[in-house]
């Protein structure tokens, strides 16, 4: 008999349909990845099986069977019983989801107090025995500090530990890694592996990431718009996909696809960079954010700067706009003039389409934004010229009266791209410019700017985290570790002969789809 | 909407009725009594009752709402407008002027509101206008507190950096995007400066530093019935009640923009 058999739930939010017809099974052992972007519903039943949908959504059809009882059917009080003890769950964020006020050995302790599991004595060292079995070293200090003390790797490690603090049999994971550096993505879902061989508990992961999905698990469910597209084992599906939408998901997927590499091309180079230096000051000590960087990008070529967070990279993208001055060392870019109109030769497209455009304005209002900076041509051509540029980055015009809000976060970035083109650069900084967003629209967005490149002859900075997609797109790369450029190269060099020990260890960690 | 907030806003646009359009709402003089009919409690002839010289009291209320709402308005949009410019000046500008202006500011909250109001008063006379003025400066305070709280909050946003990063200038950004993106808290707290103001005007007014006799304004109306407390319950408490639920209507109203914006 299946651990868990979900058999056609179906959820809606304020009487709208979010999900419906979801069926699947976990058996003991088994690791199990809900797959899906953002809308699927794929969080919508995760939350559904652990009794915690939240007050305006209802779950109106289904069984959800645990064992031999049907939870669809349990009380929010019954539920207590089987949370934490049953089901663990290991939550998406984890800087938010620790009480800041709270030492982490009184919140791992709390949970086994709820389900009274011993005494304080015994509570206290069951926890310090949670500690270290997730990872953590010197666990008993670790009990002692609170969350702000912790990186945000090691406060998923704690999260985990809560969630296997009663040994459950099954622990749902909603996107365990998305917050997380990639080497240390990779360190927890060894962990999550490892726990699952020792303890033989089951595992739902929740996850947009099709290449931890496919590296993970061992059956895989593909959702869209609140349905189950297809389900089967990890290799049937990777292998031959059946669903239209799997296939299209697979293709998408930078991690998984296997395009050539781009060559550099000879030309002059657009920006230089030498020497770059900043240096933060924190109360009386300081510490160096970037630490000579050096290097240079060819005209009409991409170079990414790779690195995890806190490696210098935003920093040095920022020096390059000129949005922070470098405390030593030089940014020069071809043709950019040193007064107000270098922004008419620079423009930098942000991570976060949410928070870059101003919700106040319409889009028409937003694009036409640096051409009425620069007053360039009247009122008519200004409008005509927004509209081209709408019909460049393949937007609808009927849009051009919208507010931001209504727009979804690929037509945000294609916004914000416009905007970008308005007032005709040559150097484009993008600092993350598609991680926000679904791996369908990321390719789009990654093709778009491709094609611009072509025809306008941009020069990129790419900025990112994620090589996958920096293999894809650039022509050069340089990596960055702790403020330092520790290798460059073109991409070629650096993926198939990576010289420096951080980047063969970043490369490692990028999930491969065997199993 | 919640049924409140219907009420409130009934409440509300009720007052403003009587202020534009009193003689819709009762045939009474406000001013001229009838000696005979002094004195009465409330019925159905004089739904308000009558004071000690025989004018209807609804009347007066009603004919009184022009002079307590325009001296509301006066003083929100007194403190609304000088509080607004200065949060954005200290808020956008840091440094120095920063500093300056909100020490200021401190200073000026530390002084309880009504004490100010009348430092006020004593300074320009009184008077209807120099009343309702006081009462606005005496609120410029809070007005600058928040909105520099929110400039400060909208300029590092990304959209702002982006404006800048569009080639904007730095009075153009402010005018374009910071300021509209700040203002959604700094109106919650304008309506509910309006039922503050309401009350501090009438507070001035029964303390005789308001408009002079035989205006009805609200605070003076309520000030007058004071010597009958005793014997005519109608002459306080009716126009109290109105007051208080214009107070409450305009802070229920508040909330409602404070949480869906405006």
């Amino acid at each position: 008999m299946s651990l868990l058999d979900v058999r056609d739930i179906a959820v809606s939010y304020d009487g709208r349909r979010a999900v419906e017809g979801i069926s699947f099974t976990v058996e003991p052992g088994e690791v199990v990845a809900v797959v899906g972007e953002s809308g699927s519903g794929k969080t919508t039943t995760a939350h559904a099986i652990i009794g915690l949908l939240p007050r305006n959504a209802s779950l109106d059809a289904g069984q959800i069977l645990l064992g031999e009882n049907d939870l669809a059917t349990w009380s929010a009080r019954r539920m207590e019983s089987v949370r934490g003890a049953q089901i663990g769950l290991i939550p998406q964020d984890p800087s938010n989801s620790l009480d800041p006020v709270k030492t982490i050995g009184a919140q791992i302790g709390e949970v086994l107090r709820i389900h009274k599991r011993g005494d304080r004595g015994t509570i206290r060292r069951r926890v310090v025995e949670l500690l270290a079995r997730v990872g953590l070293p010197d666990p008993q200090a670790r009990a002692r500090q609170y969350p702000h003390e912790l990186s945000g790797g090691m406060r998923q490690r704690v999260l985990i530990a809560i969630a296997i603090a009663l040994e459950p049999r099954l622990i749902i994971a909603d996107e365990p890694t998305s917050a997380l550096d990639v080497t240390v993505q990779r360190r927890i879902l060894d962990l999550v592996d490892d726990l699952r061989a020792e303890f033989g508990t089951a595992v739902l992961l929740v996850t947009h990431d099709l290449g931890v999905a496919a590296s993970r698990s061992d059956r895989l469910v593909v959702m869209k718009d609140g349905r189950v597209e297809e389900q089967g084992t990890t290799r049937e599906v990777m292998s031959a996909p059946a669903a239209e939408y799997t296939k299209r998901l697979l293709g998408d997927a930078p991690a998984l696809s296997a395009r050539p590499f781009k060559d550099a091309a000879a030309a002059e180079p657009a920006i230089v960079v030498r020497d770059l230096v900043k240096e933060f000051r924190v109360g009386r000590s300081s510490f160096l954010a970037v630490d000579g960087a050096s290097f240079e990008v060819p005209r009409g070529t991409t170079h990414a700067l790779v690195g995890e967070s806190g490696s210098g990279k935003t920093t040095t993208a920022r020096m390059v706009v000129r949005f922070t001055e470098p405390t030593s060392g030089t940014v020069s870019i071809a043709g950019a003039p040193d007064d107000r109109r270098f922004r008419r030769h620079v423009q930098l497209v942000y991570q976060n389409p949410y928070g870059s455009l101003d919700p106040r304005q319409s889009i028409a209002d937003i694009v036409e934004e640096p051409l009425r900076n620069f007053r360039l041509g009247d009122r008519a051509t200004r409008r005509a010229r927004v509209g081209e540029l709408l019909d460049r980055v393949a937007l609808s015009r009927d849009l051009l009266t919208r507010r931001p809000r209504e727009l979804s976060g690929g037509q945000r970035q294609r916004v914000a791209i416009a905007r970008a083109l308005a007032a005709g650069p040559e150097v484009i900084v993008l600092d993350e410019a598609v991680s926000a967003l679904d791996v369908t629209v990321q390719a789009q967005i990654l093709d778009l700017l491709e094609q611009l490149q072509r025809d306008l002859g941009l020069t990129y900075l790419f900025i990112s985290h994620d090589l996958a997609v920096v293999r894809q797109i650039s022509h050069t790369v340089s990596v960055m570790n702790r403020g330092r450029i520790v290798e460059s190269g073109t991409t070629r060099q650096v993926f198939t002969e990576p010289r420096h020990e951080y980047t063969r260890e970043l490369l490692a960690a990028i999930p491969e789809p065997v199993r | 909407m919640k049924g409140g907030l219907i009420l409130s806003w009934l409440v509300i646009v009720l007052v403003l009725l009587w202020a534009v359009v009193p003689g819709v709402f009762t045939g009474y003089d406000p001013i001229a009594g009838v000696p005979a009919e002094k004195l009465q409690a409330p019925g159905a002839e004089h739904l308000f009752g009558t004071d000690a010289v025989g004018r209807d009291m609804f009347a007066r209320v009603v004919h009184g709402a022009v002079h307590s709402l325009s001296g509301a308005f006066v003083a929100v949009a007194v403190g609304l407008v000088l509080g607004t410019l200065l949060g954005l000046l200290a808020g956008s500008a840091g440094g120095v002027l920063d500093a300056v202006v909100m020490r200021v500011v401190d200073v000026l909250l530390s002084v309880p509101g009504l004490l100010l109001a009348l430092t006020v008063i004593i300074l320009l006379g009184p008077g209807t206008v120099n009343v309702a003025i006081a009462v606005g400066i005496g609120s410029v305070a809070a007005f600058v507190r928040l909105s520099r709280s929110e400039v400060v909050r909208v300029r590092r946003t990304d959209y702002v950096e982006a404006a800048f990063g569009s080639g904007g200038r730095f009075p153009v950004v402010l005018w374009r995007h910071v300021l509209p993106n700040s203002l959604g808290p700094v109106i919650a707290l304008a309506a509910l400066q309006f039922g503050v103001a309401i009350l501090a005007i009438s507070t001035l007014g029964f303390l005789g530093y308001g408009a002079e006799p035989p205006t009805p304004e609200w605070g003076l109306l309520i000030a007058e019935g004071r010597n009958y407390l005793a014997t005519s319950w109608w002459l306080t408490t009716l126009p109290g009640a109105v007051v208080v639920a214009v107070v409450l209507a305009a802070s229920r109203i508040s909330r409602s923009i404070a949480k869906e914006g405006p």
